[in-house]
């Protein structure tokens, strides 16, 4: 359902697309409690119901596409760039310290939804040395504090990484147009490589 | 084994915590100490569950949740109010 | 003999946690401007909250604590950025950063642009709008608003009026001089 269709039916949120928000609710409730038996999760399940309705806030518009394996490997990555990078950053600290040089670095990622660049920009500022100081909504464009960075090559790293991120949240959940975009545009590279090496 | 890592741990927290009151002092501007403070809290947040570890209790379990779940508020809001005296 | 196991990975958690924090104490204090700090206070926020609560997971090993602390981490990982967006933002729009450490810089001509569009329009709005960031508490930066003296006689020099919107009068615009 389009989002004109949904406002012209009034503010009904159809429940398959609030059953997400709902579940983790629930687990929430849960979670405080420290207790999931039956009883309190269906109480939980109640409140829930009646929070989501009553302080209604508009809904995220999500891709109805997750992808659990890719999620986990994207997780896996996120830990190992978390630890690696905040031993990088440990490391200048200690021995770069009031001699390190940044960088403010523009990139334009592929999706133009707001779910996928906020969740991209989200997980860059996570990681010590990468910031997001300002986001172009209209032409999706991120804007990066890198820490040490003063060559373009550099920046260019900096650059494909943050696709790179872009690109792991996409196949995680994306839309499906979104995916096959990014296949394409890895076929096509690939294709590139193998005809430079030739 | 233990209570050695964990004088070293509390050595650790309390540097931690006055390199960040010694940014919270310094400035030099009203963003820098709304950082430091954040640093603080997150400090303060790994020293109640260091509490927990050694007297094996959850007293402060909510707070923790508390911490997680409010402590940006703060610097939101004096980042806004920096914004806006423009 | 399994106590001590479960010990020995606690403390080495409890450790890694502490040293995260430590690293961003450290590097609160040595890095030069605000952006460069922001990068060493994500530590002890993500990374060093991770590891002192897998070390709490360890310690009990009761399974109703685990959503718990998943909670407390997933809050974590959804707000820290909010804050340090929020101050970076601030930080680069008011002008608290040090251009001579930024090497490369992609976004000055973007909001340069983008200010002096919203600058006009406010000036269109508010005939007498001061537009300074006079957010700096830096004692460097002696800007008071007030004119001294030697400004004063230039100000009555060239004509008042055009002395007060002159840029010269604004420091805050360009604080590294």
């Amino acid at each position: 359902m389009t989002k004109e269709a949904r406002m012209r039916e009034g503010s009904r949120v159809p429940l398959l697309q609030e059953l997400p928000l709902l579940i983790w609710l629930v687990f929430l409730w849960g979670a405080l409690w420290q207790d999931f038996s039956a009883g309190n999760l269906i109480f939980g399940a109640v409140i829930a119901f009646f929070v989501a309705n009553i302080f209604y806030l508009p809904p995220v518009e999500l891709s109805g596409r997750f992808n659990p394996i890719y999620g986990l490997a994207f997780a896996g990555s996120f830990l190992y760039k978390l630890v690696q990078a905040s031993f990088h950053v440990f490391w200048l600290a200690v021995f770069r310290g009031p001699r390190i040089r940044n960088g403010v670095i523009g990139v334009k990622l592929r999706s133009r939804s707001d779910l996928m660049v906020t969740a991209t920009g989200h997980v860059l500022s996570l990681i010590p040395g990468s910031l997001v100081v300002d986001v172009d909504r209209s032409t999706s464009t991120l804007y990066l504090h890198a820490l040490n960075v003063s060559t373009a090559e550099q920046a260019e790293k900096v650059r494909a990484d943050a696709l790179d991120t872009e690109a792991w949240l996409i196949r995680t959940l994306g839309t499906k147009e979104e995916l096959a975009a990014l296949r394409a545009e890895t076929a096509e590279t690939r294709k590139r490589k193998i005809g430079g090496r030739a | 084994m233990m209570s050695a890592a964990v004088v070293a741990v509390s050595v650790m927290l309390a540097v931690a915590g006055a390199g960040a009151i010694y940014r919270i002092a310094r400035g030099p501007s009203i963003l820098d100490r709304v950082l430091a403070s954040d640093v603080l809290l997150a400090i303060v947040g790994a020293a109640l569950i260091t509490d927990m570890i050694v007297y094996r209790n959850l007293d402060y379990l909510a707070l923790v949740v508390a911490i997680s779940l409010i402590g940006f508020i703060g610097s939101v809001t004096v980042a806004r109010f920096v914004t806006d005296r423009r | 003999m399994e106590e001590t196991v479960y010990d020995v990975i606690t403390a080495v958690l409890m450790l890694g946690g502490a040293l995260m924090s430590l690293a961003a104490a450290i590097g609160l204090i040595r890095f030069p401007d605000l952006l460069s700090r922001m990068h060493a206070a994500t530590k002890p926020q993500v990374l060093g909250l991770l590891l002192f609560l897998l070390a709490l997971a360890v310690e009990f090993r009761s399974w109703k604590l685990l959503p718990v602390l998943a909670v407390v981490w997933i809050f974590m990982l959804l707000t820290a950025p909010v804050s340090a967006h929020m101050v970076g933002r601030a930080g680069y729009r008011t002008k608290h950063l040090r251009p001579e450490l930024l090497v490369i810089d992609e976004l000055d001509d973007v909001v340069e642009r983008a200010q002096r569009l919203l600058r006009e329009a406010e000036e269109e709005a508010l005939e007498d709008e001061d537009d300074d960031p006079r957010v700096d508490d830096d004692p460097g930066h002696s800007y008071t608003g007030e004119l001294d003296d030697d400004e004063m006689l230039r100000a009555r020099g060239t004509g008042a009026g055009e002395a007060l919107n002159s840029d010269a009068q604004r420091p805050g615009k360009n604080p590294e001089g």
